[in-house]
């Protein structure tokens, strides 16, 4: 994957930056430029919000079978986390035993590698969870 | 609006076709639809094909006039559209062609759909299979399409009590259909021990609850129903077509457990046929995996929310029961060529309607329902046909 395409997102990958709709309050993960309950009506009033990274887990998978780049870390555990701010987001729960996840379970995002660009590319960076 | 009928039909076996290639497989699937209409090249007047991801499996695009060529058509200088919406490119191919006849632009349309998968490993074509989620925001995490699918499966369970057991019966029912369909990639039933301990693959799911990666390509004739006649004794009308959206992300949705664009598509394809669920006889889901299934014949209105799985284990969905569902196998047993899996639905439909289908035939088959989803659930077409009374 081209450098950029890592790159333009890091903001957001790193920071948690999301946006927040100035009309109904709702909270977006990753940022959205117009919200998709109030559409006109949000256009230009979308605020950049820092999330807290903390939240619960809606559900998850133990994956055995991966994709090629993640092949040294199966099997690992992918999860859809509500953050506290309401948005909704996909990310790994790590440093932990896949039986000790379960629906309901209080996460937090952890800065973490994601994967790289080959042995000598770029290494790309971004947020994973663990239990709290 | 003119009303539209399916003419002709055809379709290769699906599995693992290393003999042949993207263009051998449209072009026979075509050939036996024309053949099967008894129509000429002379007649047609347009081609819609549905694949998803030529480019990356066999380094192909602009594959429409590559089939049009190959079957002949270079020298009549016909137009051919690809159309894509991920594993929905064969339903929405089938819906732009029904479109364009409705609509009186064309007259006699081939749709086609055709994916050659095998040419690449299992590990890329799964790759390829998780860019139709979102790849910025899931797949560079870590989620497969399996995975997300897993997901679903993992809340369906918790919140409505569905078992592994009920999973694996989707698979038995399907293999079951598939062992009768002579096109099929899998044509053994399968108990449902062998289902229920197969590897994981993405917990909960194991490697009976997700459909294969195939070859394999299937095509109709669409003409003007008051033009049918001429062509057919047994005309297939398309009695209406439904579309719908959703999030692109799984994780954006309210709930993981239904799919809100099925439940639209649903919804518009009944209003404008005027029928209710009830009147459906069979129905080709989109089976890709088995939690699939069951939230579709929920979220189709054929059982209640939550009660799907129950009804798969209680065989309310078998051949002949109350609803005949994925008489052909399904993408579990039939096989799971993507881009063409949308139209190979309408193939069995007719086949059925038409009261072709052998063993598998469905009794007194006067209405089919066709459902057919794209990624995680962002698109979902669903088709309604009918034999004519």
């Amino acid at each position: 994957m081209a450098i950029a395409r890592f790159w333009r997102e890091n903001d957001s990958r790193y920071n948690m930056y999301g946006k927040k709709c100035g009309n109904c309050d709702k909270t977006y993960f990753p940022p959205r430029d117009m919200c998709p309950k109030c559409r006109r009506e949000s256009m230009g009033k979308m605020k950049k919000v820092q999330l807290t990274g903390k939240g619960k887990v809606i559900s998850y998978s133990i994956v055995h079978d991966g994709l090629p780049e993640f092949h040294m870390q199966l099997p690992y555990t992918i999860a859809i986390i509500e953050l506290e701010e309401g948005a909704r987001i996909t990310g790994q729960v790590v440093d932990c035993n896949g039986d000790s996840v379960k629906i309901g379970s209080k996460v937090k995002s952890v800065f973490r590698k994601l994967g790289e660009e080959g042995k000598s590319g770029v290494i790309h960076y971004g947020y994973k969870f663990k239990l709290i | 609006m003119k009303e539209v009928a399916i003419i002709g039909i055809g379709e290769t076996k699906i599995g693992e076709l290393w003999e042949k290639s993207l263009r051998d497989l449209g072009i026979e699937a075509g050939f036996k639809a024309m053949e099967d209409a008894g129509i000429s090249g002379a007649d047609i007047d347009a081609m819609f094909v549905g694949n998803m991801s030529a480019g990356q499996l066999i380094d192909q695009e602009h594959v429409a006039p590559l089939m049009s060529d190959y079957s002949g058509m270079a020298e009549k200088n016909l137009p051919a559209i690809r159309v894509e919406a991920a594993s929905a490119s064969g339903g929405l191919a089938l819906s732009q062609g029904y479109m364009a006849v409705a609509s009186g632009v064309h007259d006699i349309v081939v749709v086609g759909g055709a994916e050659k998968m095998t040419d690449v490993g299992d590990e890329t074509a799964g790759e390829i299979l998780a860019k139709t989620a979102d790849q910025e925001w899931e797949a560079v995490f870590g989620a497969t399409l399996g995975s997300l699918y897993a997901m679903m499966a993992r809340r369906h369970m918790k919140d409505y009590g569905t078992t592994k057991e009920q999973l694996a019966a989707v698979a038995v029912k399907n293999h079951l259909n598939g062992s009768m369909n002579p096109n099929a990639q899998f044509r053994r039933a399968i108990k449902p021990e062998m289902a229920i301990n197969s590897a994981m693959v993405a917990d909960p799911l194991g490697t009976f609850d997700c459909a294969p990666l195939s070859d394999g390509a299937a095509a109709v004739i669409l003409a003007p129903l008051d033009k049918a006649k001429k062509y057919t004794d047994t005309p297939i009308k398309i009695l209406s077509c439904g579309q719908a959206g959703d999030y692109m992300a799984l994780h954006d949705r309210d709930s993981i457990t239904r799919m809100d664009a099925t439940i639209v598509a649903a919804k518009k394809a009944f209003k404008y046929a005027g029928l209710k669920p009830k009147d459906v006889q069979l129905a080709e889901v989109h089976d890709n995996y088995t939690i699939s299934e069951i939230m579709a014949i929920e979220d189709l209105g054929f059982f209640k929310k939550g009660q799907g799985g129950k009804a798969t284990q209680d065989g309310q969905t078998a051949l002949n029961s109350k609803i005949s569902v994925n008489t052909s196998g399904g993408l579990k047993a039939k096989g799971n060529p993507v881009g063409a899996v949308g139209v190979g639905q309408a193939v069995e439909a007719v086949t059925q309607l038409r009261g072709e289908a052998g063993e598998r035939q469905v009794d007194k088959a006067e209405t089919a329902l066709l459902h057919n989803i794209g990624g995680t659930g962002s698109t979902a077409i669903v088709h309604l046909l009918g034999r004519l009374s």
